[in-house]
């Protein structure tokens, strides 16, 4: 079996714990206004691989990665589920920490099952929740957010440390109110580890010069440190007013 | 020889060194570890504040002034040449210029005449005529000793570029006296020693005998110019040092009377913080010294080593991106016992980047090891990331071959402090050797015969075991050539500007690497796996030469842990390493080579013509062993495992690889990211807000 690959990283340190080997999976279903990588958008393209030649790169520098693992990112991994799950049981089999960084939108929730395969050899999921509201979600993104909730109450419900990544975007996701919204959501999930709030930047406008796509965000301004630390702040309250009615 | 403990030993522990010169059993018997963080350092004092701004003034001022702010046109520089210079006697912990004033240039022609004219007239100053008539009537230099023993060949393959940079009219340097002896033994003890050492060498006159023994007499004598150099800074240094502020000064004139007597292209220091932390120890436990004095003393040595500066020619000054003196100071690394050997003066070496703010000079280096103390390995980072000055090399590699008492000369050249020395040889542009192969020996920017005429490559296509097996040849011929041209500029240096005082600070029978070294190694990779891989026709000028190349498809290329051109690489290194080692060298040298151009990558570029990994004339050559520029597309891990490949054994003189990352890179910033959430202390603290 061989998966569509765009490219891999071999010194990732943003994407989760430690050094790690970061997978770019190629295609993705979404269309985040924001996406600062449109290049792996179109699926059935890239390099083909096997989760041998992958785990065979990993392993070479072993000694890098002591604390980290591989990670598969994207595009969107989940696209490729049979051979995601491939490559994920067998670094699990070798004993090599793994993390998936995925939207959640590929997630069925009639089909749970063939989900929580993949969540058997998944060390840690870093769900991106772009928007809780489902009609904003659907304007951002131009799909609905219930598959994706529902994909983080399957990962919490399996017992699957999670992290929540949320891009604070000037416009879309800068509201006090959608914020604490997004933190009383998951503030539910029993396996939740860390929020991650990423402040929008435009790094991925020249992709977009060079793919002769127009860039939706036009000149939205790049938001700052400060700012995200603010938005973070909010989705705190709305985490600790719901563990507060769930202690009540 | 029988020795008395001398007075100013009280306190230290007694052993090997005590008896015959052996600093690195002083250290060993002395110091302490420290596994502690940062919190004890000490900021600038007021004193310090002070003279820095001074500096800060001062080089303001020479900038205005077109990069010189005075020379000396008539001085010629020697250990004992000028008056006492300072920049405020009263503020001053540690004392000494290279002339009689910050700033000022020294004069220094025993290399060459011709290139201290130049710099002088560089900058609107004109050499006084006598001292002119001089080196070129009465006193011959290094450089027209080397040129009166060139073979035309060489003088070609200089011109052209495939042999570049070398020592031939500038002082090759590269050799670091054990500047702690003088702190540790006083020069009256180091004078008997070597007298021990004269009287005891063989009786039987052959040349090399003869050289010796007159090089002995040379070390003594400077020896005494150095004891004179502390005289005139009103310091008897006869003697050991009695305390931190004398072992700091002590080890410091030994280090000026170096750099007065050698414009050497690196001039470095050494390993002296952990050494020197034994003074600073003593002291403080003996409650004479505060650690903001400690600091103090630090902070004004190291402000001394960064107002090092030479006379240069913007020809050099273009070589080497700007007027690098490379006082290189090695820091921290592991004992051979397993022990780490940072110490509170470690930190307090890097802490002068917090307190006099970031620069170049001295060239921090810190020995890296798996076993070095986490919070040091900690405190280094943060330093790094604040002020991009730290030099990293790799401890755990060269302890093997140098034990843990050596240092870095210039950026990568390890060395015994002591007891090793090297002769540079500059380097070899492997590039333009595959170019040389591909056309025959013809120059391709001279459009000259420069090397042997072998037969060129014909037809469209480079066919790739044809081009490997020319290539071969042409390595062949350039090792042969390349050795040869060092031992005539070693053997000139050694006649006519010999490193008097920085052998003095040496054992008498040293091991003496021969340096070589290479440029291009990425591009050469890059073409050979281009030719291997994909197709690359050749494009040819009207004489048939072959000027430009068309790479059709794509090839595997060297920074991205990709063995089929990796092994490449490697195989290159070796192969050039085994041709150098065929040759005999000047003085029994052992061969080594780096791969480390870390600046002159960039000139080296402008003379290289088109090469067939589609690199374009003009274009620099990576640095050192790095991919070249853009080409490693797979992450630093990835690069870096390509970089690592290459076997130290074959490569022993240093490999470098610079590596720029934006700190974000590295991680992610605390403020947004806090690592784990603690659910139950959030659901606490909700608990707290509802009561």
């Amino acid at each position: 079996m061989n998966g569509y690959i765009h490219s891999t990283e071999s010194f990732g340190t943003v994407d989760g714990p430690g050094i790690r080997f970061v997978i770019f999976f190629q295609g993705c279903p979404m269309r985040c206004l924001y996406c600062h990588n449109p290049d792996t958008w179109a699926p059935n393209r890239g390099q083909t691989e096997t989760a041998e030649s992958l785990l065979h790169q990993f392993e070479k520098n072993r000694n890098f990665y002591q604390n980290g693992g591989i990670t598969a990112t994207g595009g969107e991994p989940m696209l490729q589920l049979p051979f995601l799950t491939k490559l994920f049981t067998e670094a699990k089999a070798r004993g090599i920490h793994t993390c998936l960084d995925t939207s959640g939108i590929c997630y069925q929730p009639d089909a749970p099952e063939s989900a929580g395969a993949l969540l058997r050899v998944t060390d840690l999921v870093m769900l991106d929740i772009k928007h809780i509201d489902d009609a904003m979600h659907r304007k951002l993104t131009g799909h609905s957010n219930q598959n994706i909730l529902a994909f983080a109450e399957k990962i919490s419900s399996c017992g699957v440390p999670l992290w929540i990544r949320h891009v604070i975007v000037p416009g879309w996701t800068d509201g006090a109110d959608e914020q604490q919204a997004l933190g009383y959501f998951i503030g539910g999930l029993k396996t939740l580890k860390c929020l991650d709030v990423l402040p929008y930047h435009d790094l991925g406008k020249p992709k977009y010069e060079a793919l002769g796509i127009p860039y939706p965000l036009g000149d939205t301004a790049p938001v700052s440190k400060e700012t995200a630390a603010a938005a973070r702040a909010q989705i705190l309250t709305g985490i600790r007013r719901r563990l507060h009615e769930k202690n009540a | 020889m029988f020795r008395q403990f001398a007075p100013e030993w009280e306190g230290f522990t007694p052993g090997r060194w005590s008896d015959s010169v052996n600093v690195r059993d002083f250290i060993h018997k002395n110091y302490t570890p420290y596994d502690g963080d940062e919190s004890f350092l000490a900021g600038p004092t007021e004193a310090t504040k002070k003279l820095w701004d001074q500096v800060m003034e001062l080089a303001k001022q020479e900038r205005e002034a077109g990069g010189v702010l005075d020379m000396d046109t008539k001085i010629i520089s020697t250990i004992t040449s000028h008056g006492p210079g300072y920049l405020d006697k009263s503020l001053e912990k540690i004392v000494g210029f290279q002339t009689d004033k910050p700033f000022k240039r020294a004069l220094q022609p025993f290399g060459g005449i011709r290139m201290a004219q130049q710099a002088c007239r560089e900058y609107g100053y004109e050499v006084d005529p006598e001292v002119v008539e001089i080196f070129t009537k009465y006193r011959k230099t290094h450089n027209q000793g080397v040129f009166d023993a060139y073979t035309p060949e060489m003088r070609l393959a200089r011109k052209s570029a495939i042999l570049t940079g070398l020592p031939d009219a500038y002082g090759r340097g590269r050799i670091i006296g054990d500047y702690r002896r003088i702190a540790l033994y006083g020069v009256d003890w180091l004078i008997a020693d070597k007298e021990h050492q004269k009287a005891t060498h063989f009786v039987r006159m052959t040349s090399e005998n003869i050289q010796l023994r007159e090089e002995l007499s040379e070390q003594i004598r400077a020896l005494g110019e150095l004891k004179e150099l502390g005289n005139i800074y009103g310091f008897d240094i006869s003697k050991p040092a009695a305390n931190a502020q004398e072992a700091v000064q002590w080890l410091y004139f030994g280090y000026l009377a170096a750099v007065k007597e050698q414009n050497g292209a690196a001039m470095s220091l050494g390993r002296t913080s952990t050494f020197l932390d034994i003074f600073i120890q003593r002291d403080l436990e003996r409650g004479v010294l505060t650690e903001e004095q400690a600091q103090e003393l630090i902070d004004h040595f190291i402000m001394k080593l960064r107002l090092v500066k030479f006379a240069r020619t913007p020809e050099y000054n273009a070589l080497f991106s700007g007027d690098p003196t490379w006082v290189t100071e090695s820091i921290g690394g592991v004992s051979v016992e397993g022990q780490h050997m940072v110490t509170k003066n470690s930190y307090r070496y890097l802490n002068t980047l917090n307190n006099l703010g970031t620069a170049p000079e001295p060239n921090m280096t810190v020995l890296w090891s798996v076993r070095l103390p986490q919070n040091f390995k900690r405190f280094c980072a943060k330093m790094s990331i604040k002020t991009s000055s730290i030099q990293y090399e790799n401890d755990d590699l060269m302890r093997v071959t140098h034990g843990d008492d050596y240092a870095i000369a210039c950026c990568v050249s390890s060395m015994v402090v002591g007891k090793e020395m090297q002769f540079f040889g500059a380097r070899a542009n492997l590039a333009k050797c595959l170019l040389y192969a591909i056309n025959g020996g013809v120059d391709e920017v001279m459009k000259v015969q420069v090397g042997p005429k072998y037969r060129p490559v014909t037809g469209d296509y480079l066919d790739f075991d044809d081009v490997m097996d020319k290539y071969d040849q042409m390595m062949e011929w350039l090792a042969g050539l390349y050795v040869n041209t060092l031992n005539i500029i070693h053997y000139m240096h050694d006649k006519y500007s010999y490193e008097k005082l920085q052998m003095a600070l040496h054992d008498r029978d040293v091991k003496r690497y021969f340096a070589t070294g290479i440029a291009g190694l990425s591009v050469v990779a890059d073409s050979l796996s281009a030719i291997k891989y994909a197709k690359v026709k050749c494009i040819r000028d009207e004489n048939g030469i072959v000027v430009d190349y068309e790479v059709e498809g794509d090839f595997p290329k060297y920074g991205n842990d990709d063995d089929r051109v990796d092994r490449i690489a490697v195989e290159i290194v070796k192969s050039f390493m085994d041709k150098i080692r065929k040759h005999h060298t000047y003085r029994g040298g052992v061969p080594t080579m780096s791969i480390l151009t870390i600046t002159s990558n960039v000139v080296y570029g402008k003379k290289t013509g088109n090469t067939p990994d589609g690199r374009k004339h003009g274009v620099p050559l990576a640095p050192g062993a790095n991919p070249m520029h853009g080409r490693d597309t797979h992450g630093a891990v990835a690069s870096l495992s390509s970089v690592s490949k290459i076997p130290f054994k074959h490569a022993q003189d240093g490999i470098s690889n610079t590596f720029s990352i934006i700190p974000d890179a590295l991680g992610k910033d605390t403020k947004i990211f806090s690592g784990d959430l603690d659910l139950d202390a959030l659901a606490q603290e909700a608990a707290d807000e509802q009561a």
